[in-house]
């Protein structure tokens, strides 16, 4: 199996796998970082979403031979204490129910907010409809994203 | 002071007793790592834990840990099931961490989350689990003294002499509590002097949850851990017969392939599932199992009718219309036929939803690691204990070697009290000998069963010359079983009615959806209800409330199922709230109220039309639980039900053809998302010191009701099928 030399939170990481195989996978099943998540495995529900070069992507649409050379950044490395203003948000606003979806509207939120710092309602609707919350979580997620860009 | 015995189970209580190997009841590092936040870094860590109960550990420097005994699926009992026990114990929140119990069916019961019950059913539990505990520190505190009990108090778990100088902490004296006997009577604490339930707690996870640990079951890993996966025929009605093993075995990656059968006797309810012979296969990682998948080439042979959305449509209109299928009649009051004779008007409808799937965000998966006379199983299971009993028939194993533990779930809806992919895993660990992660990818989730049956049901009502409701009348038709709840409102509020339940069958298989049948039910009423109003030429809140006082004053029959006061409390209350009189340009609005899983909910919704579409503005609800544990949690359970119903009911179905399901993943099937949500929703809880009753549920039924009634009110048009995004004309749109 060919190797790659991936950066993931701003470390090293070197993997065997099959050339096509989706960074999502790598992620979790050779690197242990579960963090994130598998919803749909073809970019409709946006649980996997990692940051590449500080923007949004679907890591199960990512094959890991395009993975190489960019910074990965997942949950895990978002900040080193869960201290990022858009964890903070979040728990300020108490969003989770079951929690699962939470890590992939976190990292959509982180990069929208990078790119928008004061996003307006139909932005925010935008950019977060790619990430589906089947607990119905929306409402929080919304105000979170608008307390964190003030943070 | 409430006195109460301790026997509710005796056997939960057992003497206390210093914690072996730590005091670790699981001893089970990888869920005793899902201890809640970090609060042991802060307060140090005891070097001797103390098992005061099956709920309550207490180490010596003070720290508390509390045993949450259900699945979490969302609902968030992890936070709200300790803080009961933390009420009556009397301890400083900061100082509680809570871990998941593992199945224990001698030290809890009612192990399981559905049916809205959690809470319910476990609050005495939990509350006498502190209020023993407290007892008895105190206890020892007394006998250490030389006082007595009736001379000390206690405050956030430190104990103290009333007349004197004296206080020790629980921590401190918890080694002396060891051997002590259980008292025979504690005293519980007055309603109004809680503390700590009413005030709202943050999720105990919030904090792994967003830093992304290691929680749910997909998340689980154990060292020599293989994954295996499975593919079922791509159709209901369809059997394997065999397929190309030696070409997938040859597959890089890949350490076996075969096919398993998890038909065991006497099958339970939730031993329900799409298909019992499956293809299996085993290998080192997710990705290149997918891509075995793919590779499958298998013989499937039919074994019974493969089915179409048209043959459901036309199955359920045949049983309405002649009555084929199993039809019961559920309830008769008076004698409806001749009430419709002699009404002045009658109205009629037909309401119907589709199938639907579950799609919980993190799919079916489990870990089993089955040895020759063990069996190890954790994941995500809404029913741990039958579980445990299904694994114990399909291994031929007793029910004393097999372990069940829980993890955190990625939803549940219902779809995890069904069992079959725990058994799956078990009988794939058995057959390669090695520990192993079953996983389902969406299409395996999707396609596989245990859905939302699909209904349809005819509603009848017949007013008098004033207006006055004398006759009603519900048929209802369910592949497989009819939705009918007969004695619930409007039963008992008119003197003529009639309620029949039609089951009729299918191969597609059916399970709970997150409340059950009610989701149907309350779309359906309530909007026909709302129509009912408006022939009679009165304000809906009105009608309903005039039907109510009839159920109060008096009541038609004896076997009705709700409080008539309490239904029409939440009608006031939202119709007080959401100033149900006025009018604001633009704003159309629906209502509707449902009762179930013993709790009461009323919503408005708030609609306008954006370019023609109907988005949702504002939802007020009002909800009558009883006593509110965690009210900002409380709040949340209420904004995803809404949002859940109104997603559902607007935008969600599963069709079939030639017995395969259309859609398998969310390409095709359309979940809610984010711009679709309703932008604001406003929570009101009836304030009442009654024990507390269901909240996962309850928030979702009307939620279908009050969206169609808007519509109406916007589009004047009345959407009597889901879902309704499909059957919305835009050009029929009038508002
Ligand atoms: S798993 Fe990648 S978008 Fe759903
Ligand atoms: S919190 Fe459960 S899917 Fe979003």
């Amino acid at each position: 199996m060919p190797k790659y030399s991936l950066k993931i939170n701003g470390e090293k990481r070197s993997v065997e796998v099959d050339s096509d195989t989706p960074l999502l996978w790598v992620l979790r099943d050779e690197i242990g970082l579960v963090g994130t998540k598998y919803g749909c495995g073809i970019g409709q529900c946006g649980s996997c979403t990692v940051h590449v070069d500080g923007s949004a992507t679907r890591s199960c649409l990512l094959q890991v031979s395009q993975a190489e050379g960019v910074n990965i950044t997942t949950i895990e490395g978002l900040s080193k204490d869960g201290d990022h203003p858009v964890q903070k948000a979040w728990l300020e606003h108490d969003v989770p129910q079951c929690g699962y979806c939470q890590a992939g509207q976190i990292m959509t939120a982180a990069a929208l907010l990078k790119s928008n710092p004061n996003p307006s309602d139909k932005e925010i609707d935008a950019t977060m409809s790619g990430n589906i919350c089947r607990c119905g979580t929306y409402l929080r997620i919304k105000q979170a994203v608008k307390t964190a860009s003030k943070l | 002071m409430t006195l109460v015995k301790t026997q509710y189970n005796r056997r939960s209580f057992l003497k206390v007793s210093v914690a072996a190997g730590g005091g670790m009841l699981i001893g089970f590092s990888w869920l005793t790592g899902c201890t809640s936040d970090k609060k042991i870094e802060k307060i140090a860590i005891p070097n001797e834990w103390f098992e005061i109960n099956g709920y309550i550990k207490i180490g010596d420097t003070g720290l508390v840990t509390i045993y949450s005994p259900n699945p979490e699926i969302g609902q968030n009992v992890r936070t709200s099931m300790p803080m009961i026990v933390a009420e009556e114990l009397d301890v400083d929140w900061n100082n509680v961490v809570v871990e998941q119990a593992p199945l224990n069916t001698g030290f809890y019961q009612n192990q399981f989350a559905g049916g809205s019950l959690s809470i319910r059913l476990s609050w005495n539990a939990l509350r006498m689990a502190g209020a023993t505990a407290r007892r008895m520190l105190m206890e020892a505190a007394a006998k250490e003294w030389s006082v007595s009990v009736a001379d000390l108090t206690v405050t956030k778990g430190i104990i103290k002499e009333t007349n004197g100088e004296r206080t020790v902490s629980y921590g401190k004296i918890a080694s002396n509590a060891v051997g002590m006997e259980i008292p025979e009577e504690v005293e519980l604490k007055e309603i109004k002097n809680f503390e700590l339930i009413g005030t709202s707690k943050k999720n105990v996870d919030g904090k792994k949850i967003i830093t992304g640990e290691p929680l749910f079951g997909l998340d689980f890993t154990r060292e020599g851990m293989q994954l295996a996966m499975i593919q079922h025929p791509p159709a209901f009605g369809m059997k394997v017969k065999d397929f190309n093993e030696a070409e997938i075995k040859a597959m890089p990656g890949i350490t076996d392939a075969f096919i398993i059968d998890t038909a065991i006797d006497e099958p339970d309810w939730n031993d329900e599932k799409g298909f019992l012979q499956q293809i299996a296969i085993v290998g080192d990682s997710t990705w290149q199992l997918m891509k075995a998948k793919k590779a499958i080439k298998a013989n499937w042979e039919t074994v019974s009718e493969l089915e179409s959305s048209e043959m459901h449509t036309i199955k359920l209109e045949q049983a309405l219309a002649s009555g084929s299928g199993t039809i019961e009649q559920a309830r008769k009051d008076g004698n409806p036929e001749a009430a419709f004779k002699k009404a002045a008007k009658v109205i009629e409808r037909t309401y119907t939803s589709p199938f639907m799937a579950h799609n919980t965000m993190e799919p079916m998966n489990f870990f089993a690691n089955v040895t020759e006379n063990s069996a190890e199983l954790i994941g995500p299971t809404q029913m741990p204990e039958p579980l445990e009993k299904s694994v114990s028939k399909l291994l031929n194993m007793p029910i004393e070697n097999i372990t069940v533990n829980m993890t955190r779930m990625g939803g549940g809806f219902g779809r995890r009290l069904y069992v079959h992919y725990g058994l799956e895993a078990a009988i794939i660990s058995k057959k390669t000998g090695t520990p192993v992660k079953l996983i389902y990818t969406r299409e395996d989730d999707m396609t596989q069963g245990t859905y939302r049956p699909a209904y349809q049901a005819t509603y009848k009502a017949g007013l008098d010359e004033n207006n006055n409701l004398i006759a009603f009348s519900v048929k209802g038709a369910g592949l497989p079983e009819g939705p009918i709840f007969p004695n619930r409102f409007p039963a008992g509020t008119v003197e003529n009615y009639s309620a029949e339940k039609i089951d009729t069958e299918t191969n597609v298989t059916t399970g709970a959806w997150r409340a059950p049948r009610s989701h149907f039910t309350a779309g359906a009423e309530q909007s026909f209800l709302d129509e009912v109003a408006e022939l009679a030429g009165k304000d809906p809140i009105d009608f309903r409330l005039e039907l109510f006082d009839r159920a109060i004053t008096n009541p038609v029959g004896e076997k009705n199922e709700y409080e008539a006061e309490r239904y029409a409390g939440v009608l006031k209350l939202v119709k007080e709230k959401s100033n149900w009189g006025e009018k604001t340009p633009g704003v159309h609005r629906g209502v509707a109220a449902y009762f179930c899983h013993s709790t009461y909910v009323a919503e408005v919704v708030d609609l306008v039309l954006e370019n023609g579409n109907p988005k949702v503005k504002k939802v007020w609800c009002a909800v009558d639980c009883g006593i509110v544990v965690n009210p900002d949690a409380a709040v949340n359970m209420i904004e995803g039900g809404v949002i859940d119903g109104i997603g559902h009911a607007m935008y969600s179905e599963l069709t079939f053809n030639n017995g395969a399901p259309n859609e398998s993943n969310f390409d095709r099937y359309q979940l809610i998302r984010h711009s679709q949500a309703p932008e604001e929703i406003e929570v009101f809880f009836v304030k009442n010191e009654i024990d507390p009753t269901g909240l996962g549920e309850p928030g979702l039924p009307p939620a279908v009701g009050a969206l169609a009634n808007a519509i109406y009110a916007a589009t004047g048009q009345r959407l009597t099928q889901q879902p309704f995004a499909k059957y919305l004309k835009p050009e029929k749109i009038i508002g």
